[in-house]
């Protein structure tokens, strides 16, 4: 607690690029962050969402929605009630060895998470695979990154990204497929942006159904169809074939297996490939001649390949041109997979997956299962593969599973096929959730909570998307009672240990009353685990990663550094040492759109959102970009259904519905739809005419998974799309203290399965985090219906808002459903609108939301702040959407500055960021910018 | 030719409205006499309270000088109390003696104010609001004395009070309803004026029942005391607890007389169609009016039959109600407290210190109450009688007349 400013070298925990930050404390609080300029990753950059992490930490957010001592639940959806570590830690031993004892071990299930620290599933893979005795150990990585894995190990021998970021600088061509790295890897963006200004020639090719911003760097865009990626690897690869573009003296000397493979692409005619994917021959043709003929063609790719019933297919079929045309193995050449968590690779090292052991091992190998059993001192490993996310949670489903422990993640939100989901939460005996945030919406179905640690308080280490190992280093001690994650699972293993071998010495000597001394004891034990290993990294230490910085595996004993890269010399960890084409044919979506589902609903990630926005989710600022959720659809589709820009729709797939408003793309095709993936039911909700409450964007999607990975199709599902008949509108926003808002949010969330359609998000200045405003967090809820609900109702929100003191102006025609109400505080000899709710006719939303978020004085409007239509009784002039969310320029004064700037592309581009500084902090909108200055042209005379 | 002979008892606001009516139709049909039992010519009893509160003189109040009756031709009894009508002779004479003889015969004999029969309501200090005479009690006694009390929270006990209050006195109102103006406010607008009022150094003594008034050595009033035993000091004590149509002199000359002298449409009176009565005393179709505008509807239509054109009706009116209290906008009309199969528009602006109530039913705006700001009573109260359909405008209605037009209206 010392008053000194202090600075504790860490990582971020968003996304798989794995930046290195700065976290800066001060008399016990996260006072600030920044990129760590030694972090070989980042280079001292973060994003958006990393420029703000330290907001994520601040005390006030911290008692709002952190998870701060156990919790009970003694009723499914009933109150909790807190106990003590000691009592919960029993409870759990008791319950689960109870549950081992009558139905075998099998009848466990552990759900963890890409996000947890190496040492965090070290702990609890032993925990479950070593000491239980069963292999129900997935972790949500299953969602995100197995399909790499099966990919890599399936052409390349072992799950290792052959590249790094510093290949982005040798590339002469880069093939992003299934990536918006612009927005889900802005970092690594960043980096790709200086590569290509450093060397123009370098060609960008983007695969991608829709016109994400990465496409703004791309010199060639083929928006296929949604899921026919390996119809376009195929049909790339015949053409490839046809012209002689590919190296046979590579395939000769280091491959195995590309007679099969010819045999498929023989029949992947250019023109029927390019009828299947939507795009035409010759661009087709060009992206083969550019990723065969290029001196060195580094490709990128991410949940649009992985996410996909052909998940292995896709990444096996994109591996195979690289092995086709030796694009592998040399500077600037080779597949490269972003991953999309910060330690899903750590993860994968550990074998954190239903069907792998420690150190990249495999289950079925009778030897590894020996090997492994031996370095953990257990009689054996069991055999049989265990249940993976998706059939975990349909076993739990249909009673199999009893007693699920939840680490890290939140499946009520990120899992496909909500309704399975639910119904397998609320059918097992006992579900604990291990969390850092109360706030989830699996929280809610949770017998025992247990609080974790997380970012700024945790130790230990992450692996990135180029197999960099960073230091997890904690800058505080835990938040409340939180326990580090690896420290419950000892004290979990311990007591099971008393009850399942019990006089046996534990399995688990780590020291959880030193914690680092704890967690770096668990981490020797895995380096070991890798002797020999593809990722042997013998030679490592925490000492080194402290004195050396972060370092790239393999990284074996005596090694002097890491390598960079993998494969250069064409040798592959097969057991003929030959890397394997894989030859698979094409298979389409596993839910084509049809006549009762017409539309290909593919889902996505925002700039300024991560996952389930358990964290982005708390800071009202990072709603400025993209406030509330929406189904793009293109404007063609808006016109023939005869729908406009925020009319309510339901989308129906065959699994449910969700209710939200539409918004005209131009980046998406016909027929196609989109819906950001962080929409779950904590944010986005209602109800169902059945009466159940509607569960978010995953209540689409299928669970339809690929046979060899066992991804489910996160990206794709086959909707209807109706109007919503909700006549009644509800718009009720409000302004708190920083230390109030989220708390506000919590208490609405349980009113939103009280409206057909309801929408619950923060919501911040417009503009620049301004120090001479008080700080303070918006909250806003939306909501339709099809008549005005019971008066309490509005009520009660109203009181939840503040809106209910004596000061508030309010128009009440009750028979009319009308009824609005706008509270006014006095400011500088005027006064500001801080807070309303306007029922049944919304229209004056349009004026009264800009007077009430940009703060305007509103003396002038009297009364009339109380009168109808979407026409401002007074001129309101809005800022606009925020585009550069660091400095908070809006795109309504971008487009003016643009309108009188004259020049070249680049040019305007500069001007416009000499002019408004927008895009000169951490860059994260500079491809929308670019977008922006190609499309405003400037007006001329 | 020898003229008709009019004879007017009364000289109020109704009964020379009346006559001016008249006048201007046929100004020479009648040989007009008139008796007032007021020494005073005819002023606006209504800018009594303005009076009272200092705002104007009784000069200011006048509406018809002497001149006024001279110029017309007009013979005047000012002072003279008509206290017999015989109907066969038609004459009619005066406390005095004075009698004058009639072919049609005007009654405006007014109303006078309902004095509580509670002990002590005879005691010096005691007074009713109803003319110059109570007007000018008031303003001696607030002069002399400091403690004043006001039964009856009705539009006039609170201009009353308001007046005495403004020539020094400290005033509380006594009020045995559970909100003020009742008839005229919803309990929600009644509570805003009572703070207002408050503010402005009222007392309230609401929902309390009188008992007696308590009467000093010197044979003045000094205390009200009320069934729960509290006292509040009092030297002066004004009821305004309502007022009792005049009809004694019309229930001796055998009109029929049922709460006030029963008229039919064309305001003659049901048992001698030689006799005309407009104002406060006169039940037009069970309804006696206390409030101006009605009265000079009845008056319009008297004067259109004495002037024998005979063509017009009275067909009763919708009132409004504005309280003359300067500062405090006041307005109601029609049903503003709704109830079955009724619908309610309501706006409240504390800031401002406003508040509205709409009243509808079958799409008709039946009522009104608003506070704070009136400026679109005249609308609402046009709406109201003209009880057209307000379901095209509905949702604009509360924002009134201007905005509906222009969108807008700086508030």
């Amino acid at each position: 607690m010392s008053a000194t400013p202090q600075e504790t070298r860490s990582t971020c925990p968003y996304c798989g690029v794995g930046c290195g930050v700065i976290i800066e404390t001060q008399a016990g609080a996260i006072t600030g962050v920044r990129g760590d300029p030694e972090h070989p990753a980042n280079f001292g950059r973060l994003c958006t969402k990393g420029s703000t992490l330290h907001l994520t930490a601040s005390a006030a957010v911290t008692r709002q929605t952190r998870l701060l001592q156990p919790l009970q639940r003694l009723q499914r959806r009933g109150p909790t009630q807190p106990l003590a570590w000691d009592t919960a830690l029993d409870l759990a031993a008791d319950r689960l060895s109870g549950i081992v004892q009558a139905h075998g071990p099998d009848a466990l299930g552990f759900y963890l998470s890409g996000q947890l620290l190496t040492e965090d599933y070290y702990v609890f893979n032993k925990l479950a695979k070593g000491l239980l005795g069963t292999n129900n150990l997935d972790t949500n990585s299953r969602l995100c990154m197995s399909s790499a894995v099966a990919g890599y190990k399936a052409t390349l021998g072992a799950d290792a990204p052959p590249a790094s970021y510093a290949d982005f600088d040798h590339a002469d061509c880069l093939f992003i497929a299934g990536s918006n790295a612009a927005w889900a890897h802005p970092i690594a963006f960043r980096r790709i942006e200086d590569a290509k200004r450093a060397r123009p020639g370098m060609k960008i090719v983007v695969v991608d159904p829709r016109r994400t911003d990465t496409v703004e760097l791309a010199d060639l865009h083929l928006a296929i169809q949604p899921g026919t990626d390996v119809m376009l690897f195929h049909g790339m690869l015949h053409i490839m074939l046809r012209e002689g573009w590919t190296k046979p003296a590579y395939i000769a000397a280091h491959t195995s297996g590309f007679e099969a493979l010819q045999a498929v692409v023989r029949d992947v005619a250019p023109e029927h490939a390019a009828q299947v994917c939507g795009i035409s021959v010759q661009d087709l043709y060009e992206a083969a001649r550019l990723f065969a003929t290029s001196s060195s063609t580094l490709s990128l790719y991410c949940q649009g390949l992985n996410q996909s019933s052909s998940g292995t297919a896709k990444n096996a079929a994109l591996i195979n041109l690289h092995l086709a045309t030796g694009q592998i193995g040399r500077p600037g050449a080779a597949p490269f997979s972003l991953t999309g968590q910060p330690n899903a690779m750590g993860g994968r090292e550990v074998g954190g997956l239903s069907n792998l052991l420690s150190a990249h091992r495999d289950m079925a190998n009778p030897e590894h299962r020996a090997e492994v059993a031996a370095h953990w001192g257990v009689a054996q490993v069991p055999g049989t593969p265990g249940k993976s996310a998706v059939e975990m949670f349909e076993a739990a489903a249909d009673g199999q599973i009893k007693a699920l422990w939840i680490a890290c993640t939140n499946p009520a939100q990120s899992m496909p096929d909500q309704a399975t989901v639910r119904r397998a939460l609320q059918r097992a005996e006992f579900v604990v959730l291990q969390e850092a945030f109360a706030s989830t919406a699996t929280a809610e179905f949770a017998d025992l909570l247990l609080p974790a640690t997380t970012w700024g308080e945790k130790m230990g280490t992450v692996t990135n998307s180029e197999r960099r190992i960073s230091r997890v280093r904690a800058a505080l001690p835990p938040a409340g009672e939180a326990r580090h994650d690896w420290a419950i699972g000892v004290q979990l293993a311990r007591r099971l240990e008393a009850r399942l071998r019990p006089g046996q010495t534990t399995l688990f000597p780590y020291a959880t009353d030193n914690p680092l001394a704890g967690v770096e004891a668990i981490w020797c034990e895995h380096r070991e685990s890798t002797r020999g290993r593809d990722l042997d990294i013998t030679g490592l230490s925490y000492e080194r990663l402290d004195r050396q910085g972060p370092q790239q595996w393999p990284l074996p004993e005596g090694a002097p550094s890491g390598k960079v890269r993998l494969y250069e010399d064409g040798r592959f960890p097969t057991p003929d040492g030959r890397a394997r084409f894989h030859a698979t044919a094409y298979r389409p979506v596993a839910e084509a759109r049809d006549e009762r589902f017409p539309f290909s609903l593919t889902t996505g990630r925002l700039r300024d959102q991560w996952h389930g926005m358990s964290r982005t989710g708390t800071l009202g600022h990072l709603f400025g970009h993209v406030a509330e959720p929406t189904v793009q659809l293109h404007p063609d589709d808006l016109v023939r259904h005869q729908w406009k820009d925020g009319d309510l729709v339901t989308v129906q797939s065959r699994r449910g519905s969700i209710v939200l408003p539409v918004q005209a793309s131009t980046d998406i095709g016909l027929k196609q739809a989109y819906i950001a993936m962080h929409w779950g039911a904590e944010f986005l909700s209602g109800c169902s005419a059945t009466g159940e409450a509607l569960a978010g964007v995953n209540a689409l999607m299928p669970s339809a998974f690929c046979p060899g990975s066992k991804q489910p199709e996160l990206k794709h599902a086959a909707v209807r799309i109706s109007r919503a008949e909700l006549p009644w509108r509800l718009v009720a926003m409000a302004w708190f203290p920083e230390d109030q808002a989220l708390t506000v949010r919590e208490r609405l969330k349980p009113l939103m399965a009280a409206f057909a359609f309801s929408a619950c998000v923060p919501f911040g200045p417009a503009g620049a985090p301004d120090a001479t405003r008080p700080a303070r967090t918006g909250v806003l809820f939306r909501a339709a219906a099809p008549e005005a609900p019971p008066p309490e109702l509005l009520v009660q929100i109203e009181a939840l808002l503040g809106l209910r003191d004596t000061d508030s102006l309010r128009y009440i025609d009750a028979q009319r459903g009308q009824r609005r109400t706008v509270r006014i505080e006095p400011r500088d000899e005027d006064t500001r609108v801080t807070g309303l709710l306007l029922g049944g006719d919304t229209r004056a939303e349009v004026w009264l939301k800009t007077l009430l978020q940009e703060d305007l004085p509103a003396a002038a409007y009297g009364r009339l702040l109380l009168s109808p239509g979407a026409e401002a009784p007074v001129a309101v002039v809005s800022q606009g959407r925020t585009v550069c969310s660091c400095l908070g320029v809006s795109d309504l004064a971008i487009e003016t500055a643009l309108a009188h700037c004259q020049g070249r592309d680049e040019d305007r581009l500069g001007h416009l960021q000499a002019a408004l500084k927008c895009g000169t902090n951490c860059g994260s909108c500079v491809p929308e910018l670019k977008r922006m200055v190609r499309l405003i042209k400037p007006v001329t005379g | 030719m020898k003229k008709l002979k009019l004879v007017m008892v009364g000289n109020g606001m109704a009964g020379v409205r009346t006559i001016e009516e008249l006048l201007k139709i046929d100004p020479s049909l009648y040989e007009i006499t008139i008796f007032g039992a007021e020494p005073h010519p005819n002023y606006n009893r209504i800018l009594l309270s303005p009076v009272l509160a200092g705002e104007q003189t009784l000069d200011d109040i006048v509406l018809n000088p002497y001149d006024w009756y001279h110029d017309h031709g007009i013979t005047l009894h000012a002072g003279k109390k008509v206290v017999e009508i015989d109907r066969i002779r038609r004459k009619v004479r005066s406390d005095d003696g004075t009698e004058a003889h009639y072919d049609r015969l005007l009654l405006c004999t007014g109303s006078h104010p309902f004095m509580l029969p509670v002990p002590g309501k005879d005691l010096q200090g005691v007074i009713a609001y109803r003319d110059i005479h109570d007007t000018n009690t008031m303003i001696e006694t607030a002069a002399t004395h400091r403690h004043a009390v006001v039964i009856g929270g009705g539009l006039l006990g609170l201009e009353a009070a308001n007046g005495l209050m403004q020539r020094g006195m400290s005033v509380t109102v006594v009020h045995v309803n559970a909100w003020l103006m009742e008839r005229q406010l919803d309990d929600v607008a009644a509570r805003l004026l009572q703070h207002s009022l408050e503010a402005r150094g009222l007392q309230f003594r609401l929902g309390a029942q009188t008992q007696e008034l308590v009467g000093g050595d010197d044979g003045r009033v000094k205390a009200v005391r009320f069934k729960d035993g509290t006292e509040v000091p009092a030297d002066l004590v004004v009821m305004a607890v309502g007022v009792r149509p005049n009809t004694e002199l019309a229930e001796q000359a055998g009109l029929l007389v049922n709460r006030g002298i029963v008229v039919n449409d064309t305001m003659q009176t049901v048992t001698d169609p030689r006799i005309w009565s407009v104002g406060e005393c006169a039940t037009h179709r069970g309804t006696a009016y206390g409030l101006v505008a009605p009265l000079f509807e009845q008056a319009q239509v008297a004067a259109n039959h004495l002037a024998e054109f005979g063509i017009a009706r009275y067909l009763g009116s919708h009132t409004s109600t504005k309280l003359k209290v300067t500062g405090i906008d006041l307005f109601s009309a029609g049903n503003f407290m709704g109830g079955e199969g009724t619908e309610e528009i309501v706006l409240s602006d504390p800031h401002a210190g406003v508040y509205k109530k709409l009243v509808i039913q079958d799409d008709k705006l039946i009522g009104a109450c608003l506070y704070g700001d009136t400026v679109d009573g005249g609308w609402y109260f046009k709406l109201l009688r003209e009880r057209s359909s307000v379901a095209a405008i509905r949702d604009q209605l509360m924002f009134g007349d201007s905005s509906r037009q222009s969108g807008a209206r700086p508030a």
